[in-house]
């Protein structure tokens, strides 16, 4: 009893395996102009992941530090040997910032992203599937979220939560912006699978309604969601960056943020100082190009609509014997 | 089918936005009224006598019961009156016209350069697709919408005002041409227009250059992917194989027929942007010293101006709903199909 | 048919891309149309006789390349710069397609169609004249002047497809192209459509060649039929006399699985169509033929004349000379392979 138990669990870790496989298909057999934003896209985000998670070793200061060895830095100073990206007007190093910045930046994006993907998702299956007075209000409440500027959302809750700690407030703001769009990503997709005929199947095998959006309805939607969720991550970078240039961001206490540096820049571009905000600004559209590319790269290769076809080329041989402007070789009797 | 009118389909309309007015204006109330502490002396600063914040509290209604307060709010929007703001006593109406005028006007040259540089990019990149034209296009887009408009403000200051001295930035217009210009609509382009007055509309277009094309590019983004995904899809339409069996040329199967069919969406987009436009408007606003809504909001977050704020939510909020049913109707009326 | 024919096709062959082998759609074809002639073009699903209507026109998909001659006014179109190729388009040469519904472009009136058309081919017509020719050549489609400046979408598919044939006769070409004209319209709308294709030659003086896989349409209205398999023409002739006499195998089991009024019992050809990219050897007809000989699997038939004006690819026909001996000994028909859809 106990031998089928365990090699039934070992068969479905098996088909897990290769479901695995079947979806990342299209992602291996990607070509051409998509596969290349894909890749370029990975290597961008990867590049600055590495950034994130390795700042305390790749940085070569911390990102508040304005002195060493009881030495206090130069002020404002050129990019030089020592600060490959100059410093800013509190002594402290560009780069060191824009390395931790990176780990800012991710942080505050992966939580909200995973906040707003936790109450969504779940909110758009629930109201897709079961539909009602739920949903009606439901949809009513996020459609009019949704029209509205993102930056504006943002700014009002974290105006209203200004009292929080930093990173959380930001990412709550962000959340709230972001959680419409999961939603009504997801309700749809649950409205169009809902009615498909295996899903029909199923509820009249008396499946309950959890397993059946469990089994089916939710594997369908999720495939959907990485592009979604890349794309978004993309945006949610520039929103935190907005946030950091109005002043609503993290407290410059608990981290370097990149748009709060660029804040703190224009008053320097007067004085035609360029170091302080051209490379926090790089820094934002080298990673935002990075996670859109990944993100429509995925779209292309798992959106079989936008894919191309390749054609062969080919020659046209020889026609091969017995074509029909051959003269027989014996006359045909009259 | 046919002939449905057009005015029975903005009413349609418009009847069906109310309840989503509703909802919004109410979260906008409810929203200011949850937040911790007390209003008025956030906004006061705190070092206020007492007395008077009673009496601020009194007049602006805070302290009868939330119900009332939420119908007095409601009457109010119907009647136009948004409030008068707490730390500078300025009627919310007049922030409206005065600095809603100055972001029309940003946002409008915004978006004219937004939908010019969008269309024609994304249409040849539609046209000549998977050619080095078209890779070129699309990641100019893509890099252009990851570009902060605070960022490439700062760089566009640099760059044109600091460095080469062409243009300024900052500010609407000089104080020369602002004490000269007569106030007409608010609008100082249309004003200068009205008045004839040339030297004032040359100086408030050098003032307009960076802030609109600034904020302008990086909404362009959009465009050009939308746009190109039309000229890709629509050039597979049959009715496209069926014009080029009837041998029209190429150039006028692609202009007369693919362009304008992939155009179509283009009005719905321009509207479903306003909402980024008017978020990016907040902050090239706020980065070039822009006297417009925006810059005023971010002002009264700063002060903590509850009144004020509110008044400016739900302003924000009409606009966009309003946006929202002009784009249907001019949709209805450009495709004929479309008219329930 | 008198004097020289209007289109000649000599040995064109059409292949279309594939990331392996090309899918050899025609291959090897001759055909001749003469003029005020309606040839009829029948065979199964995916045997070659739309590619071939279009390869004539020079209208094919992407990845589709041809090889061959397709003479028209003394000129091979097979080849011919693109401008030059649709320069004839409209004035000398039309297609028709099959779904009316998504021909039409849905943002421009009808009256818009027209005057495009007529535009692009005669640049010096006034409005009054292109308003005149276009309402004239929709009358006789049926069609009223007073929905003249009406939008696609507000007509139905049988009216839409007698658009499309107006607008493709507007410019009075001397061949029309129709591929399955009536597949997605109801019956009765399909013999309103027929009579006017049937008509064409009496009114317009167009030649026309049907491409259908319905083999009544082609009884009634055609004055010569092609039968098609696989790429190739496998029977050619007078449409009455083909129908009657068929000579070849396919021809006769195509007029069995025919549903009439008659019909007593269902017959189909066994087994599926051929793998157009592999191509069975010898006859390509052989796997499903139920008089296959030894030869049929050997060597591929030569084309024959069993009658003046008639052409067979089959080697019931002979030629004896070319047959191998034993070649005529008969063969069970080969067990059913799984099918591979072209």
């Amino acid at each position: 009893m106990a031998a089928v138990a365990s090699s039934a669990r070992s068969l479905r870790g098996r088909a897990k395996l290769l479901a695995l496989g079947r979806a990342t298909k299209p992602i291996r057999e990607a070509t051409g102009i998509a596969r290349a934003m894909l890749w370029t896209g990975a290597a961008i985000t990867v590049f600055f992941v590495v950034l994130a998670l390795f700042a305390s070793v790749i940085s070569p200061y911390r990102f508040d530090q304005y002195q060493s060895h009881g030495v206090r830095f130069a002020q404002l100073a050129h990019p030089s040997a020592k600060h490959l990206m100059g410093t800013t007007v509190q002594s402290t190093d560009v780069m060191a910032r824009v390395i931790w910045g990176a780990q800012t930046e991710l942080k505050v994006v992966v939580i909200a992203l995973a906040m707003a993907l936790t109450i969504g998702v779940p909110l758009g299956l629930i109201s897709g599937y079961f539909g009602g007075l739920l949903d009606r209000l439901l949809v009513l409440l996020m459609d009019a979220l949704f029209a509205f500027p993102y930056l504006l959302i943002a700014i009002v809750i974290a105006f209203l939560l200004a009292n929080a700690q930093g990173i959380l407030t930001a990412a709550i703001a962000i959340t709230v912006a972001y959680v419409p769009l999961y939603f009504r990503v997801v309700r749809n997709h649950v409205i169009s699978v809902r009615e498909e005929p295996y899903v029909d199947a199923a509820r009249a095998l008396g499946a309950r309604p959890r397993t059946v959006i469990r089994k089916y309805v939710f594997f369908n939607v999720v495939q959907n969601v990485p592009p979604i969720a890349t794309l978004n991550a993309a945006d949610a970078i520039l929103l935190l960056a907005a946030l950091g240039f109005l002043g609503y961001g993290i407290q410059p206490t608990q981290g370097a943020e990149w748009g709060y540096d660029i804040n703190r820049a224009v008053s320097d571009a007067t004085s035609g100082i360029w170091w302080t905000g051209l490379f926090p600004g790089l820094a934002i559209v080298l990673l935002v190009t990075g996670l859109t590319l990944l993100g429509e790269g995925l779209n292309e290769t798992i959106n079989p609509v936008l894919r191309r076809r390749r054609f062969g080329r080919f020659e046209f041989d020889a026609l091969s014997p017995g074509a029909m402007d051959i003269e027989p070789l014996v006359e045909e009797p009259e | 089918m046919p002939g449905t009118s057009l005015r029975t389909y903005l009413l349609t309309r418009l009847a069906l936005v109310l309840p989503m007015v509703l909802i919004l204006l109410t979260m906008v109330f409810l929203l200011l009224r949850v937040a911790p502490g007390n209003p008025i002396e956030a906004a006061l600063g705190g070092h206020v006598p007492a007395a008077y914040v009673h009496q601020i509290t009194h007049r602006l209604g805070f302290d009868k019961p939330l119900y009332q307060q939420y119908g007095d709010y409601l009457w109010d929007i119907l009647r136009g009156n948004f409030g008068t703001t707490i730390t500078d006593n300025r009627p919310l109406t007049q922030i409206i016209t005065v600095n809603g005028a100055a972001t029309l006007e940003l946002t409008f040259f915004a978006m004219l350069v937004a939908v010019v540089v969008g269309v024609l990019v994304g249409l040849v990149a539609g046209r000549y697709r998977d050619t080095p034209l078209d890779v070129f296009g699309r990641l100019f887009g893509i890099v252009v919408y990851a570009t902060p408009v605070f960022f490439l403000g700062l760089m566009a200051q640099l760059v044109f005002g600091v460095w080469l001295n062409w243009l300024p930035t900052s500010d609407q217009a000089s104080p020369l041409t602002q004490a000269l210009l007569k106030t007409h609509t608010n609008i100082f382009v249309v004003d200068a227009i009205i008045d004839g007055n040339w030297s004032a509309l040359k100086d408030i277009f050098e003032h307009l250059a960076l802030p609109a094309a600034t904020l302008g590019l990086t909404t362009a983004g959009i465009f050009i992917r939308l746009i190109r995904v039309n000229v890709i899809r629509t050039l597979r339409d049959d009715y496209i194989e069926a014009a080029r069996a009837r041998g029209i040329v190429e150039r006028s199967v692609v202009f007369h027929h693919a362009f304008k069919n992939a155009l179509v969406p283009v009005i719905t987009v321009v509207g479903l942007n306003m909402a980024l436009l008017l978020g990016g408007a907040v902050l090239t606003e706020t980065t070039f010293n822009w006297p417009g809504i925006g810059h005023a909001l971010v002002t009264y977050l700063e002060n903590r101006d509850y009144t004020a704020v509110q008044g400016i939510i739900v302003v924000f909020a009409l606009v966009v709903v309003a946006i929202s049913v002009l784009v249907d109707f001019i949709n209805a009326y450009v495709d004929p199909r479309i008219r329930y | 048919m008198s004097g020289e024919p209007l289109l000649s096709v000599r040995n064109l062959r059409v292949y279309y891309g594939t990331p392996g082998r090309p899918v050899r759609a025609v291959d090897g074809v001759s055909l001749d149309i003469g003029e005020a002639e309606v040839v009829g073009l029948v065979g199964e699903s995916g045997c070659g006789k739309s590619t071939l209507g279009r390869g004539v026109i020079g209208l094919l998909p992407e990845g589709a390349r041809a090889h061959g001659e397709v003479v028209y006014g003394g000129r091979n179109l097979v080849g011919l710069p693109p401008k030059a190729l649709r320069a004839l388009r409209g004035p000398e040469l039309g297609l028709i397609f099959q779904e009316p519904m998504t021909r039409l472009n849905p943002l421009m009136r009808i009256s818009d169609h027209f005057r495009e058309t007529l535009e692009q081919h005669e640049r010096r017509l006034t409005n009054r004249e292109i308003r005149r020719r276009s309402l004239e050549t929709l009358g006789r489609m049926g069609i009223p002047p007073t929905r003249f400046r009406q939008y696609p979408h507000e007509f139905s598919g049988g009216m839409r497809q007698r658009i499309m044939i107006a607008l493709a006769l507007v410019l009075r070409p001397k061949l029309l192209v129709a591929d399955e004209p009536t597949t997605s319209l109801d019956v009765i709308v399909e013999g309103q459509i027929l009579a006017l294709l049937a008509d064409l030659k009496r009114n317009f003086s167009t030649s026309l060649i049907l491409v259908t896989h319905n083999l009544g349409i082609v009884a009634e209205s055609c004055d010569r039929v092609a039968v098609m398999y696989a790429g190739k023409i496998v029977e050619e002739g007078p449409a009455r006399n083909v129908f009657a006499e068929p000579s070849h195998p396919y021809t006769r089991e195509l007029l069995r699985s025919t549903i009439s009024l008659d019909t007593t019992e269902l017959h189909s050809i066994p087994g599926a169509p051929p793998n157009l990219i592999d191509p069975p050897s010898g006859c390509r007809f052989h796997p499903r033929c139920p008089e296959i000989m030894a030869v049929c699997r050997e060597r591929a038939p030569i084309e024959t004349h069993p009658e003046p004006g008639r052409r067979a690819l089959c080697w019931l026909h002979g030629p004896d000379g070319a047959i191998p001996p034993g070649g005529r000994q008969r063969l069970e028909r080969e067990a059913i392979a799984v099918a591979e859809e072209a």
